[in-house]
């Protein structure tokens, strides 16, 4: 609990609205408690990082927030209003998301995944489809150019009327990226968008991330790239085996000796040896025999 | 870009064949030629083989498809020669060429083999059969050694619009007269030996790179397709000259074609596999019949067809509502065994409602008989009518009327399918989770795939029921749902065309192949392998498709981005 007077004090410049605040999120399977307790709040503008070991229970936690899992308790407010535990009403309400395996519409052109994206935001019902009035037209045009629009944000301008599948792996990224902002969120969640990408393609990440902030969106990240976090972030939560570790600052998380030890844990011989220095004598050892 | 270099390559080398046309040219002209003579010949003393080849100058059916091939080769060595180079350059006349010579060839020991069997030996073989199978033979070999000529991308030749036009009315006219004379062919094995050869040239049409020329026109053409293809249906009836045979079976393919077209929306764009479809089209049927003026109808209430249509799809809808909503929760297999236990149980319960186990609905295995035929206006749809001097017969009637359901039934369809809800259908099918968390009404539009298929289902049963006469509860067993099925997948999921083709296909060749029939489930069986085999997108493919079952080739996938690229850029600028 001392963690939220740092998050109070972090931001204190202007201190800027509160978009999300999630209160006493607790996620139980059982007898496994996966979230425990877990207390956040993300203002505008902001980038949120949020770190811990495998299995801390991030992407669980992501899953409350929006809606794909009930949490079992504490309740998750959205710009003052509760958020109802369903997808639909989440991204409504304007929080949009990335999974951390692509889950993309692979059969699908990438233009057409980010129109996918624009659902919640139009309204044409079946009979409105049939008939093809002046006002279903104007929507469909205006869906289509705004999910172009959106795919050259992202990057992606070029490879509209290409299959999501076949798209290479960091487009597939960026393709997804850009399907979430087609549901004009106010909030975008990225679960874990560097993972798998060259140092060339995080970079480009991270550019894109800055980019959305500057567009005005608030955005929570999880990722396992450290350098990738505190270049990015205004504030980083890590967790700990579902509860909530150390919150704060990147220079308070980097430098918190207990984030160190959750990480790389604590032996005899703390801080663990870099197996960096052996490598490279194992294979040459590997080849000599050959 | 590397594409477009190959046109100036391409006329290099077809401008040296026209100076010298070579020897293995001359070889297939001189098979052309014999074909052409052989086929005028008696082949046979016995008339009563092969639907009579024994006249001279008056070629029997299959005479005629000698020709047809020898006139089809004719034209791609005049190609080949220099005649049209614009054509040269979109098509590879040497690959049409030995397909045509190796389907000539094929054809004539076939038949060679049949006159020695239905006869008693070759002996009773005239001359002229011989004189075409050396013509056949000789197309083969001289055309085996051509060498293949470069082709364009059809994409990037750019011809004037009513060159494509004119291209879309032959390829209409001749789908039109060559229905029209399938249908006419009364003998079995004429019919097999037609569809053997139609198979042939439409390998070789295919591998001469002439379909891909097409699709692009069709591409860029939509609209005047759609239309040509609707005047055709239009006019079908017009070349049957009052046929009642015919003209059934072209009525009953409508109404395959119509249900199916409805089940392509739960199964080919919501992915929501529904095995007890028939029963959304048995109960539009059981609505029309009980509604009907039939003496044996149950209800006695009599409102107009148009009133009693509406009620039929409203059943039918509320029943997709009702399986829908408690099954749609679980998917993929699941579903498939709840729908296919759906359609046992409207089966069954028609069978019961016959007034010992229920209120007396149905009349149970007896159904609901001689309902009588429509009546718009004082328009009896069981009268004839002569139209241009043609009669058009009860059938042509029904055929009329459900053409109109139809072009609605595709009205519906395509433009769901462009639209925001074909778009949550599809990404439903991709990733139910990913759709949902996007903000898609995944539950919603399940239903409403389900519902609506229904709806169009029931609205196709209702005249159905007039059409067919009675009413039974055994038209719409499980085997009739899966033909749907089948009729989808073979032609291709998703597509208008595909299903209409592949309806066509199962409907047709059961009445046609009649002396088979106890092997009709095998043949059906064998071509759905093989069409799984080696065309897994099914014989039209939607582009979407073509890419998902061909995504190395990457060649294709820009070719179809060029082309859809190019379709919506035509259809703005036309907009």
């Amino acid at each position: 609990m001392t963690a939220t007077a740092h998050a109070a004090s972090a931001p204190a410049r202007t201190d800027p609205k509160v978009v999300l605040e999630a209160k006493g999120v607790i996620m139980r399977f059982g007898g496994l408690v996966a979230v425990d307790d877990v207390d956040m709040v993300v203002r505008e503008g902001e980038i949120v990082g949020l770190i811990g070991p495998n299995g801390a229970g991030k992407t669980t936690f992501f899953n409350c927030l929006t809606g794909m899992y009930k949490p079992t308790e504490g309740t998750v407010t959205f710009e003052g209003s509760v958020l109802p535990p369903k997808p639909r009403a989440v991204v409504k309400a304007g929080m949009a998301r990335t999974f951390q395996n692509i889950r993309l519409f692979g059969n699908m052109t990438a233009l057409e995944n980010v129109m996918v994206g624009r659902y919640c935001r139009t309204s044409a019902m079946a009979l409105t489809s049939i008939v093809r009035g002046p006002k279903f037209r104007h929507e469909e045009a205006a869906t289509r150019q705004r999910a172009q629009e959106l795919l050259d944000f992202v990057g992606l301008g070029r490879t509209t009327e290409h299959l999501a599948r076949n798209l290479p792996y960091g487009d597939q990224r960026r393709l997804e990226i850009a399907r979430a902002l087609a549901t004009d969120p106010k909030l975008l969640l990225l679960d874990e968008p560097t993972a798998g990408m060259n140092p060339k393609e995080t970079q480009e990440t991270m550019d894109l991330i800055f980019k959305i902030r500057d567009s005005g969106l608030a955005v929570v990240v999880i990722e396992h790239d450290m350098r990738f976090i505190f270049t990015l972030c205004d504030r980083v939560l890590c967790l700990v085996r579902g509860a909530l570790l150390v919150e704060g600052s990147p220079a308070t998380v980097q430098s918190d000796p207990r984030v160190i030890e959750a990480y790389i844990g604590t032996g005899p011989d703390a801080p663990a040896p870099t197996p960096t220095a052996e490598r490279p004598a194992v294979s040459l050892s590997k080849e000599e025999q050959a | 870009m590397n594409t477009s270099t190959l046109p100036n390559g391409a006329r290099g080398t077809t401008a040296v064949t026209v100076s010298r046309p070579s020897m293995q040219w001359y070889l297939t002209l001189a098979g052309v030629v014999l074909l052409i003579v052989g086929s005028l010949l008696s082949w046979c003393y016995d008339e009563g083989v092969l639907g009579n080849v024994s006249l001279n100058v008056n070629p029997g059916p299959i005479q005629v498809f000698m020709i047809v091939i020898a006139v089809l080769t004719l034209f791609f060595l005049l190609l080949r020669g220099g005649l049209f180079p614009v054509l040269d350059r979109l098509l590879d006349s040497a690959r049409a060429l030995r397909a045509l010579g190796a389907t000539a060839t094929a054809f004539m020991v076939a038949v060679v083999i049949v006159i020695a069997l239905q006869t008693s030996g070759l002996a009773n073989a005239d001359p002229g059969v011989f004189v075409a199978l050396v013509g056949a033979a000789l197309i083969t070999w001289g055309s085996w050694s051509l060498a293949s000529d470069p082709t364009v991308d059809p994409v990037s030749v750019h011809m004037r619009g009513w060159v494509d036009i004119l291209v879309i009315v032959a390829l209409l006219a001749i789908v039109l007269f060559g229905a029209a004379y399938a249908l006419g062919q009364e003998d079995g094995t004429v019919f097999v030996l037609f569809l053997s050869v139609l198979g042939g040239v439409s390998l070789a049409l295919a591998r001469s790179g002439l379909f891909s020329w097409i699709r692009v026109i069709a591409q860029r053409h939509r609209q005047v397709l759609m239309l040509g293809a609707f005047a055709v249906a239009f006019l079908f009836p017009f070349t049957q000259n009052g046929s009642d045979a015919n003209m059934s079976i072209a009525t009953q393919v409508i109404i395959f074609a119509t249900t199916a077209l409805g089940l392509n929306i739960v199964v080919g764009l919501a992915g929501l596999l529904d095995l007890g479809y028939i029963a959304f089209l048995g109960a539009g049927a059981y609505v029309g019949a009980t509604l009907s003026y039939s003496a044996f109808a149950t209800i006695h209430w009599k409102p107009p067809f148009i009133v009693v249509m509406i009620i039929g799809a409203c059943v039918s809808a509320t029943l997709g509502l009702i399986i829908g909503t408690p099954t749609l929760r679980v998917s993929g297999d699941y579903l498939a065994i709840v729908t296919l236990a759906f359609g046992e149980i409207f089966r069954l319960a028609m069978f019961n409602l016959d007034g010992n186990n229920g209120p007396n609905l149905t009349r149970g295995p007896n159904g609901i008989p001689a309902i009588p035929d429509l009546e718009f206006f004082g328009f009896n749809f069981g009268d004839t009518h002569d139209i241009f001097g043609i009669p058009i017969n009860r059938f042509g009637n029904y055929y009329f009327f459900l053409l109109v359901v139809a072009a609605i039934i595709i009205l519906v369809f395509t433009r769901l399918n462009n639209s925001r809800i074909g778009r949550g259908w599809v990404a439903i099918r991709e990733d139910e989770k990913a759709a949902e968390a996007m903000g898609v009404n995944t539950f919603g539009l399940k239903l409403f795939a389900f519902a609506g298929g229904a709806f169009l289902a029931g609205l196709a049963g209702t005249v159905k029921a007039h059409q067919d006469v009675s009413v039974t509860p055994d038209q719409y067993v499980f085997l009739e749902s899966a033909f749907l099925l089948a009729a989808i997948v073979l032609g291709g999921m998703g597509t208008v065309a595909g299903v209409l083709i592949g309806a066509t296909i199962l409907k047709l060749l059961p009445e046609k192949l009649r002396f088979v029939s106890d092997y009709r489930l095998l043949i059906f069986g064998l071509l759905l392998v093989l069409i799984m085999r080696f065309r897994p997108e099914g014989l039209v493919a939607s582009h979407r498709r073509q890419l998902e079952f061909h995504e190395e080739d990457t060649e294709l996938a820009e070719h179809v981005e060029h082309a859809h690229l190019e379709a919506t850029a035509g259809s703005e600028g036309t907009a």
